[in-house]
């Protein structure tokens, strides 16, 4: 039993101290089993900090979002809604009323009071599965999300801020955050009403035609990280590593267009928002859906922008780096990890900018355009992609090198 | 057969670039940036009111000259010309011991318009012969109950205030009797 | 030209033949073939005066050779027309063969709007609170014929304003045009010079001769004569716009004379009653008192609601206490002269399926040798031709004093009259139960063990025949006020084995086959003037009438 308990527990450190050593926490060197646990409280209060600042980041995406689209209609969006202690201080109330601050906590607040309604027809059981297994791929591939690092300046070893150094996180991340697909499925079977019905049955599919393009465009990213023998090229933490110098997205354009359109077909954003489409579906597969439950799928919705926007950021925008060449600023120690932190969060609210200011430009593709652009567009250009990677890095390699 | 008389204009095939999509969704993101950079055109309407352009139709009331007298003579054309028949007019004969009665006559004894029905298409403005109803820049008009939505004689009169006449024809009727046979 | 018939003469409007009929002026004859000549002061009913020289046309006929008097022709052999130099009045002149008239040219537009803009000079803009404005020829034929513009720069003239000439006219002098239709009628329908122009050149006024008033029982009309506002009436002064107001043809219940009317109502109001003209009947006269019978409408005796001993019942319930009173045995039937026709007919049914005596009562007071007869019922004629009694004198309501007294009448059922006026006493009425039928309170309906409300005349339709044996229809013009039954519905209630259907067009097809009189005719193509009907079978019966207007009893 102790065996299992403290193998159980290195799985989850992953066997490193990361953040103990961020947060300067000596190894107490009583026992293997104490060190381990002492990280795995910090990692446990980490996790739930995560989750609840990434929900709050959701609330407030859906604010950006109500701004941009105001914005780009010509109107004001937001800008009334406020709480009697905030009314109160003199200039920022106003400005914090005016930016819509409270805004969020409103809508939440209304969705979590409203009656809850359960409509006799459907599926009991998977229509009040759906919304949690929308979500909850969502908040699992957090666990392998590198946010920032840390570069001791006693030995010059980089550790990650991250839950969890898992060697594959790359494919971790693309097979459970994949399984999103069964929320949109599951929801619109056991709604039992053609609109939903309707609406998965073209979420799936769409969903599981970009995985491919997605998945491919990939690929050379994780062949130009292979280069450097001491990395392991299928760590997230490894390939921001690899951008000290030069961005992806400078060395491979196409793979970063390919997985930005793809990122946005797997986020069921416009243009690609088949699954819920309200001109012509009503509301899509979560039109049975009301109040909390809706909640679920709509934080769901903006949980998967976050995450889109922090994995671009990761494999094609260096990260937690400044600038190319200038990773860190010249900074060191603390000063850089919070640099990143800095660095990194501005990267993703500009990704999660432009993709609300596409949906506010760009109409609705049809159904059939949308298989078209997947099968017949992005595929063949992903695989074309990685082939004339796999030559050239396999030419400089063995030739230049 | 009917001639044919338009022209078919092929429309021209797509270049390579075009097709790809990309450049067009930037050109009308370039737009919509360009839209979220100017200022709103909505206002936050209660503590902010549009300026009122002239000659806006808002809601229709009775005025009154600048000598304080009523100018409707209950001519009933306004009723007649109501297209959503809002306006309800009984006519009566002014007070026989009124100063001017003898040269007005006539005056509304009840003078409804019902705003619940009034389209605010200004017809009532334009016909009356006497300059009387006059649609005002007030827009913001709500009640708690129907029957405050319709309005008698002394809220129209409220709400109208004094508009000044140029033509004071009912002075000039006046004047004449005092001045006696013309010719 | 070679077929003309004898009462026929073809003359020339603008360059169009048209075949009209003989010894008539060119305004009528114009106006029989649909072209309209202008007029204010021509009356078809009056005297030709030729004051207002609206209706000025170009009038010309062909030239004939003075020597040898053939006629002259154009270059195309067409006959060439001697125009007269200047226009012509219209109305005063009379339709002759060949007569060529020209209602369009330059001239004739010209002089129309010469005409308008001289009476438009002094003509107050008084049209908003004017009662004519709506109806009003001056303002028709300004719109139509006149410049749209004054020219005028000096002050009007000042003339006396509502200045009462009579209890119920008021005249406004600074909108009269001298037409002097008013002083035509007073002179030639009245016989009575009342009205006449005072003072000289544009001080011209209406008024009374001193000593004068315009009363009488006529004096009305002179309201609807004046073509302009200048006459109006203080009963319909102010109370509403002519346009609101639908008109429905009705006819006037005051006499046997059966004048025909125009109902004028909005929503449910009657506003006022005008004459319709009638060329048979009234001409286009009609009396002060007829005008006042929409009061009756919603008089406060008007019975609304129905009846049983003291207390108000439904009408059902009102209608099972009838029938039950009825059956009961020994029923008598009062009829009047104010039922229409239809419900005579209906009566004659109720009576015949219930066995009754009809009577039929009699309202009988002066002849003003005018318009009002001594019958003054509109329909006592009907109860002949609808064959509900055989004759006055068997059905006479004295007989059914004696039956009360004689106690072989238990009920009786009474359609809209007073018994006690009638002839009978207060204690005949107490000897027997009484179901009353009728629009207003009386003695007898104060009496009667169940009332039943109907309708006024001007709340449903029929028909009525007056002295000459006319059979004249009237229409609804409002909807029957609430709580009231139409008579027909009533009747048919209680004789619901006999008539299944109470509408007046379903009546009509029985009464077709029941009366002969009536044979052959339907009751929607009834013309608005009336139908003669072939009064011979009682050309034998005596009747109370001495004479009107344009009836003369035969024999007298």
């Amino acid at each position: 039993m102790n065996e299992f308990a403290k193998g159980f527990i290195e799985w989850f450190n992953g066997s490193d101290t990361s953040l103990q050593a961020w947060l300067g926490i000596p190894d107490i060197p009583v026992s293997d089993d104490a060190v381990s646990v002492t990280g795995s409280i910090f990692k446990a209060i980490f996790a739930v900090a995560l989750v609840l600042g990434i929900m709050g980041g959701c609330l407030y995406t859906v604010l950006l979002e109500r701004k941009t689209a105001a914005w780009a209609q010509g109107r004001v969006g937001p800008c009334r809604t406020t709480m009697p202690l905030i009314a109160a201080i003199p200039v920022v109330g106003k400005v914090l009323t005016y930016c819509g601050f409270i805004q969020p906590l409103a809508d939440g607040g209304k969705l979590f009071l409203r009656q809850e309604p359960l409509p006799e027809h459907v599926n009991k059981f998977y229509y009040c599965l759906a919304p949690c297994l929308a979500l909850a791929p969502a908040i699992i591939t957090l666990v392998m999300m590198p946010f920032t690092s840390y570069i001791s300046p006693e030995t010059g070893k980089e550790t990650a801020l991250m839950l969890c150094n898992m060697n594959p996180g790359f494919v971790f991340i693309m097979a459970v955050s994949s399984l999103g697909v069964y929320g949109v499925v599951l929801g619109g079977w056991a709604s039992n009403s053609k609109y939903p019905f309707l609406g998965s049955i073209r979420g799936s599919a769409q969903l599981i035609s970009y995985e491919l393009s997605m998945v491919l465009s990939l690929l050379p990213v994780v062949l130009l990280t292979s280069g450097n023998p001491d990395a392991n090229p299928l760590s997230l933490f490894s390939i921001v590593q690899e951008q000290n110098n030069l961005w992806n997205i400078i060395l491979a354009p196409l793979s970063a267009i390919i997985f930005f359109v793809a990122l946005m077909a797997e986020m069921n954003r416009q243009p690609f928002d088949m699954p819920e489409s309200e001109t012509d579906t009503v509301g899509g597969f979560h039109t049975e859906y009301g109040t909390f439950k809706f909640g679920l799928f709509f934080t769901g919705e903006y949980l998967h922008m976050i995450l889109g926007s922090t994995l671009f950021t990761l494999f094609f925008l260096g990260g937690w780096h400044a600038f190319p060449f200038l990773p860190t600023l010249g900074l060191d120690g603390v000063w850089a990890t919070l640099l990143g932190i800095v660095c990194m969060l501005v990267k993703i609210i500009f990704l999660l900018f432009v993709i609300i200011w596409i949906r506010w430009t760009v109409p609705r593709f049809r159904f059939d355009q949308v298989m078209r652009v997947g099968w017949k567009l992005l595929l063949p250009f992903a695989i074309a992609n990685f082939i004339a990677y796999l030559i050239g890095i396999g030419v400089y390699d063995s030739l230049l090198k | 057969m009917a001639t044919q008389n338009y022209k078919v204009i092929p429309r021209k095939p797509l270049r390579w670039w075009e097709k790809l999509y990309i450049p067009q969704v930037i050109a009308g993101m370039k737009i919509t940036l360009g839209i979220m950079l100017r200022k709103p055109v909505t206002l936050k309407y209660p503590e902010e009111r549009p300026t009122i352009p002239k000659g806006y139709r808002g809601i229709p009331t009775l005025v009154k000259d600048q000598n304080g007298r009523e100018k409707c003579v209950s001519c009933q054309l306004c009723e007649f010309v109501c297209p959503p028949k809002a306006i309800r007019v009984t006519p009566g004969e002014i007070d026989p011991n009124a100063p001017d009665a003898e040269v007005i006559e006539k005056a509304p004894k009840a003078f409804e318009i019902n705003m619940l029905r009034c389209i605010y298409c200004g017809m009532c403005q334009e016909v009356c012969p006497e300059e009387a109803i006059w649609l005002q820049n007030e827009y913001s008009l709500n009640g708690y109950s129907r029957d405050s939505l319709v309005h008698d004689k002394e809220k129209l009169y409220e709400l109208g205030g004094t508009l000044p006449d140029k033509h004071l024809k009912w002075k000039k009727k006046a004047e004449a009797q005092a001045h006696g046979p013309a010719h | 030209m070679s077929e003309e018939q004898p009462n026929l003469v073809t003359i020339n409007i603008d360059g169009k033949d048209y075949q009209v009929a003989a010894k008539q002026n060119l305004v009528e004859a114009a106006k029989s073939v649909g072209i309209e000549i202008p007029h204010y002061c021509y009356h078809p009913k009056l005297e030709m005066a030729g004051t207002c020289r609206m209706c000025l046309v170009e009038i010309g006929m062909p030239m004939r050779d003075r020597a040898m008097g053939a006629p002259v022709l154009n270059e195309d052999g067409s006959p060439k027309i001697g125009w007269m130099p200047k226009p012509a009045i219209a109305c005063g002149t009379s339709v002759s063969p060949n007569l060529h008239m020209k209602t369009k040219s330059p001239m004739v537009q010209t002089s129309r709007a010469s005409v308008t803009e001289f009476l438009l000079a002094n003509h107050p803009l008084d049209c908003p609170i004017c009662d004519q404005a709506g109806e009003c020829t001056l303002q028709a034929f300004s719109a139509d014929y006149g410049n749209g513009k004054s020219r005028y720069r000096d002050a009007k003239n000042v003339k006396p304003r509502n200045k009462s000439v009579g209890p119920r006219v008021l005249i406004n002098n600074e909108r009269c045009i001298l037409c002097r239709r008013c002083v035509r009628f007073c002179r030639e329908i009245l016989k009575r010079p009342i009205l006449g122009p005072i003072q000289r050149g544009s001080m011209t006024q209406i008024d009374c001769y001193p000593g004068q008033e315009l009363d009488g029982n006529y004096s009305m009309n002179v309201v609807d004569i004046c073509p302009v506002g200048a006459l109006t009436s203080k009963d319909f002064r102010f109370k509403m716009r002519v346009w609101f107001l639908k008109q429905t043809k009705s006819i006037c219940t005051e006499s046997s004379v059966g004048v025909n009317t125009t109902v004028w109502s909005r929503e449910g109001k009657i506003y006022r009653i005008t004459p319709r003209r009638n060329d048979s009947v009234n001409d286009t006269w009609m009396s002060d008192s007829g005008r006042m019978i929409y009061k009756t409408v919603d008089d406060e005796n008007r019975l609304t609601g129905t009846r049983r001993g003291e207390s108000s019942v439904d009408f059902d319930e009102a209608i099972d206490a009838a029938r039950a009173l009825l059956s009961a045995g020994k029923p008598a039937f009062v009829a009047s002269g104010k039922m229409s026709l239809e419900e005579q007919w209906a009566l004659k049914t109720l009576a015949a399926s219930f066995g009754g005596d009809v009577y039929l009562t009699q309202t009988l007071a002066e002849n003003d040798g005018f318009l009002i007869s001594e019958d003054r019922t509109p329909n006592r004629r009907g109860a002949l031709v609808s064959g509900l009694v055989k004759d006055f004198e068997s059905a006479s309501v004295a007989k059914l004093g004696a039956a009360i007294d004689a106690g072989e009448v238990k009920t009786v059922f009474v359609c809209g009259e007073d018994l006690l006026e009638q002839g009978l006493d207060a204690k005949q009425l107490k000897k027997v139960d009484i179901i009353y039928l009728g629009t207003h309170k009386n003695a007898t309906s104060e009496e009667a063990t169940v009332v039943l409300s109907g309708r006024t005349v001007f709340e449903k339709s029929g028909s009525f025949v007056n002295q000459q044996f006319r059979l004249q229809r009237f229409d609804a013009a409002i909807p029957g006020i609430a709580g009231t039954h139409n008579e027909l519905d009533v009747i048919a209630a209680l004789a619901a084995r006999t008539i299944t259907d109470a509408s007046v067009e379903t009546i009509w097809l029985s009464m077709n086959k029941d009366c002969a009189a009536l044979a052959g005719l339907e009751f929607a193509s009834i013309p608005a003037d009336g139908v003669l009907l072939d009064a011979s079978p009682w050309a034998k019966l005596a009747f109370p009438e001495t004479g009107s207007l344009l009836y003369k009893p035969a024999g007298k």
